[in-house]
């Protein structure tokens, strides 16, 4: 017989059970519903980290200096005191893999302008740090080396510091208290957004590295070092050499804790991914379940419509069906039902995670792979669980099925 | 010319536990082409288990049966199947037609599971001129519940005669079918078969077997009787008379 009657078999007797058809699918429908939505959200969030990291720039590793344990007392991140603006010249130097470094402290600091005042983030940085990071000027330009060099106080003010500061006016060439200390505004920085930690990026002054040491926060050791890698291949490579280079100037003896932290952007990535990969994996889950049992009362409705339907195929028998005819029809059912189950749960997997990245305010990104394969998947939990059915209906014996009542 | 049907001693045993039943025992008998046979017999009788072998559905534990020439005996399903797709047009007691499918799509199904497959529009031809045949061209696209009992066993017997069959197998094809539309039926038979097709048919009515040309008669398992009928009913002849009765009774009311 041929595929396409055999399938207008197989739709028609589909049909004849709306309701029945419909309760079958619904396990596919969930299942497949679960494995796109997982995939959408998934790939959304992922997408979503991936654009927030590229917001730091472009291969960026972050050395941070360490802890410190005094009689027993554990300081916290970034107190070791032993990460100096000498430590930063050397990575730059003697590391090849390595393109820029920028020295940073931070604090936070209330800043003036005019009768305004405002608390936020001060950053001590390098000139580099802004090509490091990939961040624009709207307005005015960057501090130079020589600002560096004569730790003159001279500022680069983010969009949100610079609002509440200045209001709608232009910073630039203004004059701002960062504590007491006055600073002349050279630039406005482009508005860069949250951070992954939900953050203002934009909320911060950035200063000359030694300005901030000395003239505001009184340091004389770095928070930790900025550094660029000239290729995305070799990052890791290039996070041991600075590790290595470090211990040796640290002097910290093999078995010793480093007092400091080196992270990859990659790093970053999979830090802020870990929760939705649990997600992923609860999803996953569901729909695992969801398909097996979706595969099973597939099954179990072919067996009913084969007993069903046993004088008709007694009939066709009769009238010359192979066995293999009637396998096929019973199998092309199953199939026709759990694809047809797979195309609505594409459908409905879709609108979820349509639905779920409007709350979350994550992109959806669902692979026409994944699309292709679950559809590919559920018409495969039809063969496989409509086999079992179609076969029991083609082994039977003609002349009890024409007597079949 | 070789005859359509040649049993050469069939038998049949059943097996139920210890017991044997011998439904079927050394049967020998030929049906030629363009013969019109009844088997008759009560239930017990083997005539079942006769219109199961002829029909190719069932295969005899020992003797050799030849169905227009291809010996059965040594087939598989599959072969089997295909000879009864071919050479064998069946009608049944309760019509088996497809519910829920027109008549003309029940017509087709035969040419469907034909081994060499013809296109949409032969198909639909063919399954038209078959019920031309028994007068529903009319009706093709009503399904077998608008169609009364004595329609729907005329849309089978147009599934029956598609693939141009050698031998016609009736099983009781008037069992449910009140005494005129019998008539009717054994009158769309008797056609037939001065067309030139060859008919076998199970039947326990007397009264219907005189419709045919040759009356087998089994009792436990062997042929008691094989005899020509001698006065044979017309159904055209018959159907005259149950009009004019009718006409009479009205003119009398």
């Amino acid at each position: 017989m041929k595929l396409t009657a055999t399938l207008r078999i197989a739709i028609r007797a589909l049909l004849r059970n709306k309701m029945r058809s419909i309760l079958t699918m619904l396990g596919i429908i969930i299942g497949v519903a679960a494995v796109i939505a997982m995939v959408g959200v998934g790939n959304g969030a992922k997408a979503d980290v991936e654009a927030q990291i590229a917001t730091l720039g472009k291969n960026m590793i972050l050395v941070t200096a360490g802890n410190f344990t005094n009689a027993g007392v554990r300081s916290g991140w970034a107190a070791a005191g032993t990460m100096k603006i000498a430590d930063s010249e050397a990575v730059l130097n003697e590391i090849s893999g390595v393109t820029l470094v920028s020295p940073e402290v931070r604090s936070g600091v209330q800043i003036a302008a005019g009768n305004q005042n405002w608390y936020t983030t001060l950053l001590g940085e390098a000139p580099d740090y802004f090509d490091m990071r990939q961040w624009e000027f709207t307005d005015g330009a960057c501090f130079s080396e020589q600002d560096v060099r004569s730790s003159n106080k001279v500022a680069v003010i983010g969009k949100t510091a610079a609002h509440q500061s200045f209001g709608d006016d232009d910073p630039v060439g203004r004059i701002l208290r960062v504590g007491n200390v006055p600073f002349l505004i050279t630039g406005l920085l482009k508005a860069k957004g949250f951070s992954l930690q939900g953050s203002d990026q934009d909320d911060v002054v950035v200063v000359p590295y030694t300005t901030a040491m000395k003239r505001v926060i009184g340091v004389t050791v770095l928070r930790g070092i900025n550094v660029q890698a000239a290729d995305s291949d070799n990052m890791e490579l290039v996070q041991e050499q600075i590790s290595s280079l470090l211990r040796q100037r640290h002097n910290i003896r093999p078995g010793h804790d480093d007092d400091f932290i080196v992270r990859g952007q990659q790093d970053l990535v999979e830090m802020a991914t870990a929760q939705s990969k649990t997600m992923t994996i609860l999803l996953g889950a569901i729909a695992s379940v969801s398909l097996i049992v979706g595969g099973i009362g597939i099954m179990n409705i072919m067996l009913v419509s084969v007993t069903e339907r046993t004088r008709e195929i007694g009939i066709r028998m009769a009238i010359g069906a192979h066995g293999w005819d009637i396998l096929l029809q019973f199998l092309i059912e199953a199939v026709t039902l759990s694809s047809l189950g797979g195309i609505i749960g594409i459908a409905l997997g879709f609108g979820s995670a349509q639905a779920i990245s409007h709350f979350v305010g994550w992109p959806t990104v669902v692979p026409l792979v994944w699309v292709v394969a679950s559809f590919l998947f559920s018409a495969m939990i039809g063969v496989s669980f409509g086999l079992y059915p179609a076969k029991k209906a083609a082994d039977l014996d003609p002349i009890d099925a024409l007597r079949y009542e | 010319m070789q005859p359509v049907i040649v049993l050469d001693s069939i038998s049949k045993i059943y097996r139920s536990g210890e017991v044997e039943v011998h439904a079927v025992r050394e049967v020998s008998f030929q049906v030629q082409t363009g013969e019109f046979i009844a088997i008759m017999g009560a239930s017990g009788s083997g005539k079942s288990t006769m219109m199961n072998t002829l029909g190719c559905l069932d295969r005899p534990t020992s003797g050799r049966y030849l169905l227009d020439g291809v010996d059965v005996s040594a087939l598989d399903r599959d072969a089997l199947a295909d000879l009864r797709n071919q050479k064998i047009g069946f009608v049944f007691q309760g019509f088996n037609l497809l519910s829920r499918t027109s008549a003309l799509e029940n017509v087709e199904l035969p040419m469907m599971y034909g081994r060499h497959r013809l296109p949409a529009r032969e198909l639909r031809e063919r399954a038209m001129r078959a019920l031309e045949l028994v007068g529903l061209a009319k009706r093709f696209d009503h399904h077998p519940n608008q169609l009364s009992g004595g329609q729907q066993q005329r849309v089978a017997i147009a599934r029956a005669l598609v693939n141009q069959p050698a031998l016609l197998l009736a099983d009781e094809p008037t069992g449910n079918l009140d005494s005129r539309t019998s008539i009717e039926i054994m009158g769309a038979f008797q056609s037939l078969n001065e067309k030139g097709i060859t008919i076998a048919m199970v039947t326990h009515e007397p009264d219907i077997a005189r419709y045919t040309k040759r009356n087998v008669v089994m009792r436990d398992g062997v042929i008691v009787s094989d005899t020509l009928v001698a006065d044979r009913n017309n159904a055209k002849a018959e159907m005259a008379r149950l009009d004019a009765e009718l006409q009479a009774a009205k003119l009398v009311k």
